[in-house]
């Protein structure tokens, strides 16, 4: 059962649940010391002095400043804009301005008092509001056809303003880090990881090593959703700085709350949206504004914009479109990646649009999707033309035939009595969403890295393969020997897979952008098949595969194979004027959730959730549903419960206990359904799945909740405190 | 203080402060780093490991309440009669990253040695404490319940 298609038990999967799998904070190395960071209490302010006053401190504990950088005080990813330690003025509250290592945890944490830090609070901006009057962090625009004529001729003009919050990711494995500095100067860095060269890039840049004196290796990770892909880089400085200091092994594992005190967030997003429609509810025009709320720095923002403005039009054929973003600056932690990466937010909004130009028009939400949706050979606003795998219409009508939504939907309507009347009895609703997902890097980002990938045979005739992905749950250890084994036509126990070690792998890119399986997938299964093929060339009769490997290798030396990602020449995009192929494909679904909202609390409860799927072909059955279940709990979460509230700029529920994720309790039984049709890009058919399922619960739900209630929500988390704002504007 | 208890059916003594989490003693002590911390509050339920045959979060247990009681960890049930459902968990999918996962199969565990065929309903009820982040519960309450399997 190891086909693609097929669902082999994961290999790690034993060492997880029998609590073998070694993670981060599982990991003690002889003479390792434990390192802490000294905060910022204030959202923005000169800092006037550091004083550490060893005396204070337990014995020998080493306090790092950005005094003591050796050089640029800068993590570099898209740039070094991000500070390493607050130099001067701080930022945000929780920024890191000084680090302390001792010999134990309880020490290092008690070696923080010793640092005094004399700060002059300064105005800070807050809100999104404020920030507008400032200039962006980033800014962007897109337009194709002409949006004002379209406008002053279409029928209906219809604006909308949706407003998304932040969202904490919640991996169940908080960040961590362990730094041993080698004696040549150089520095070897372990951690819980998406991304070792991105980690690996920022310890070389900012400690002035040549590329081969830095290694980086990621453990056992448990859980990223993109807030393990720049923060690591980050947080192995800081190590790297102690352990340089101490000249020992320095661990730094952050507990709950200081993992969500001090790590990125998904960015909140206030999207307006003006939209032109014919008398037969026919898109003619957008207009829209998409502001992020970046945070302090700059970090990842720019290519999480440009997702956004890429999604911003959703699945629907527009003639006319005109996008403006900007990430404005605000005094809050930097917002970074997180799973969806842009496009959750803006297919929130237009999703909620199209509602919003439904109900003006009396279609309903089906009626309005089903006229517009893309089909194959259509052009997106950016001029790319879609290709055959183009599924939003499949997705759309496959989820209707297995909900009855529009009869649903139309009956609840009909029935409904509001929500204030004393009965108590609960309201049911129900919500559709159809959504897509762009797979793979933005624009050019897959042609400038080229990413490679190395097989190479091992002296007892196994192929290994190399690669710089790491298995942050996802599932690529299972998927990946899927691939090269279907791809070589050998056996999964011919193949042996490098962990992710810079010292080893080459650079195949950072574990993001639901780009595992759809890019590297598809460079693991021409690497191996190129070595396989050089075996058999000279394989004798009835030799296995194996003995002619082994004989091969004897006989030839050290053999290597190297490929390298190279995006079809039609595949080209232009970041000037936004025209052309942003993504190689997209991957479609539809979501119908299905909720009770309790008339008296107006707390919702989701039902049921049926998410319909087309993401080419499946390698890992479960483990690719596994992806589309986790997801559509994230996005329920995101839509219902999870609220980061902020007070002067110091987050109020910075702990398990108030920030509030779903639990099995929360969860509504999650149908998935995949259609599966193969897109030639891709290995053995597969496209991108790990964000998709990100896009489409919000959008469902709040629908779902306004056919039970009849109230407009525009706003999530739909939390009951906000649906009774909603019932008082109402009223 | 010096408690004397037992893990995983061997004895074990340990000399610390009163107030020690079991959590910490477990990983630090007695190497068992199986037990996982997510949120040391006893909000998650990744360290959840058995006492007497019931499920406590250890990162809210301290020392002193560990006299003379019986501790199973994951590595305790692992290494015993619940191989089946653990290679079970695996194939549902109800391990993804893994870090919850200790908790969970400590939870499940004890539930299906009261409850061999838990209903769908009484699984939720006795996993209401384990966070997930990965798998949107459903390949957990596959392994669990039988009626889910479909």
């Amino acid at each position: 059962m190891n086909g693609i298609g097929e669902s082999p038990p994961r290999p790690d999967g034993f060492a997880k649940v029998s609590g073998a799998a070694v993670y981060l904070d599982d990991i003690s190395l002889p003479g390792m010391w434990h390192g802490a960071t000294v905060r910022s209490p204030h959202p923005h302010a000169r800092i006037r002095s550091i004083r550490f006053d060893p005396a204070a401190a337990p014995a020998g504990t080493v306090c790092v400043t950005a005094a003591d950088l050796p050089g640029p005080n800068g993590v570099q990813l898209l740039d070094d804009g991000w500070p390493i330690l607050a130099d001067g003025f701080v930022l945000h509250v929780g920024e890191p301005v000084a680090l302390v290592a001792a010999p134990t945890r309880l020490e290092a944490r008690q070696a923080l008092a010793a640092v005094t830090v004399d700060y002059e609070p300064l105005a800070a901006v807050l809100t999104l509001e404020e920030a507008t009057a400032l200039p962006p962090l980033y800014e962007l625009r897109m337009e194709s056809g002409d949006v004002d004529a379209a406008l002053s001729r279409a029928e209906h003009v219809i604006e909308g303003e949706y407003r998304t919050g932040h969202q904490e990711h919640i991996y169940i494995e908080c960040q961590g880090m362990i730094a041993e500095p080698a004696e040549d100067g150089g520095i070897l860095v372990t951690g819980s990881m998406q991304c070792p060269y991105y980690v690996h890039k920022a310890l070389v840049h900012a400690l002035g090593l040549p590329d081969d004196r830095a290694r980086v290796r990621a453990s056992v990770v448990g859980g990223g959703f993109g807030g393990k892909e720049d923060f690591p880089s980050a947080l192995a400085l800081h190590a790297a700085l102690l352990a340089r200091a101490c000249g020992r092994p320095v661990k730094m594992v952050y507990d709950r709350h200081e993992d969500i005190v001090g790590t990125s967030k998904r960015h909140p997003a206030v999207i307006r949206h003006r939209t032109g429609v014919d008398g037969d509810g026919r898109l003619l025009a957008l207009d829209g504004e998409i502001l992020l709320d970046g945070g302090a720095y700059k970090t990842l923002s720019p290519v999480v914009l440009s997702r956004a403005l890429l999604h911003a039009f959703g699945p629907y054929r527009w003639p006319n479109v005109r996008l403006q973003g900007k990430v404005l600056r605000t005094h809050t932690a930097p917002n970074s990646a997180f799973r969806g990466f842009g496009a959750p937010q803006v297919e929130f909004a237009i999703e909620r649009q199209m509602d919003r130009i439904g109900r003006a028009l009396g279609l309903d939400p089906y009626e309005i999707r089903d006229r517009n949706v893309v089909e194959p050979g259509d052009r997106l606003p950016t001029g790319q033309v879609l290709d055959a795998t183009t599924s939003a219409r499949l997705c759309l009508e496959e989820a209707e035939r297995r909900t009855g939504f529009r009869a649903k939907w139309k009956a609840l309507e009909a029935a409904r009595e509001g929500i204030s009347g004393g009965d108590g009895e609960p309201r049911r609703g129900i919500g559709l969403a159809l959504y897509f997902h762009g797979a793979g890097f933005t624009g050019n980002g897959e042609r400038k890295m080229k990413s490679p990938v190395t097989a190479r045979l091992l002296e007892d005739g196994r192929i290994e393969v190399l690669t710089a992905m790491t298995d942050m749950g996802q599932g690529c250890v299972a998927v990946f020997p899927q691939i090269a084994a279907a791809a070589a036509g050998i056996g999964p126990e011919d193949l042996v897979f490098a962990p992710p070690d810079t010292g080893d792998v080459p650079d195949s890119g950072p574990t993001v952008a639901s780009r595992t399986t759809m890019i590297v997938g598809a460079l693991i299964a021409r690497t191996v098949s190129e070595l396989r093929d050089r075996v058999l060339a000279g394989s004798g009769p009835g030799e296995s595969f194996r003995e002619a490997a082994r004989r091969y290798r004897e006989e030839a030396g050290p053999v290597e194979v190297t490929f390298r990602h190279e995006p079809p020449e039609d595949q080209a995009f232009d970041e000037s004027t936004y025209r052309g192929a942003a993504y190689p494909t997209y991957a479609w679904g539809a979501d119908v959730v299905e909720v009770e909202v309790d008339p008296d609390t107006l707390a919702v409860r989701p039902l049921q959730a049926t998410v319909v799927c087309e993401v080419g072909r499946a390698i890992h059955k479960t483990l690719c549903a596994g992806q589309i279940e986790g997801g559509t709990l994230q996005a329920l979460g995101w839509a219902l419960l999870e609220e980061v509230k902020l007070q002067d700029g110091r987050y109020l529920n910075d702990r398990l206990a108030t920030y509030i994720i779903p639990t099995i309790k929360d969860c509504p039984r999650i149908d998935v359904h995949l259609l599966e049709r193969a897109w030639e890009g891709g290995p053995f058919g597969a496209k991108g799945v790990g964000e998709l399922p990100m896009d489409g619960g919000a959008p469902a739900a709040v629908q779902a909740i306004e056919n039970a209630t009849g109230l407009t929500v525009d706003e999530i988390p739909a939390t009951p405190e906000r649906l009774m704002r909603a019932q008082e504007v109402a009223r | 203080m010096k408690a004397s208890f037992s893990v995983n059916n061997r004895p074990a003594e340990v000399d610390g402060h009163p107030m020690e989490r079991l959590l910490d003693v477990l990983r630090e002590r007695l190497g068992l780093t199986g037990t996982k911390e997510g949120c040391g509050e006893g909000e998650c339920g990744a360290c959840t490991v058995l006492m007497d045959g019931e499920p406590v979060l250890s990162c809210l247990v301290p020392l002193l309440q560990c006299e003379g009681r019986r501790i199973e960890t994951v590595e305790g049930i692992a290494a015993g009669p619940a191989r089946d459902f653990l290679e079970r968990f695996v194939a549902t999918g109800g391990v993804q990253c893994g870090a919850c996962t200790p908790g969970i199969v400590v939870t499940a565990w004890s539930l299906l040695e009261r409850n061999p065929e838990p209903s769908r309903e009484e699984a939720r009820e006795a996993l209401a404490g384990n966070l997930c982040r990965c798998t949107g519960y459903e390949g957990i309450l596959r392994a669990i319940c039988k009626e889910t399997e479909s």
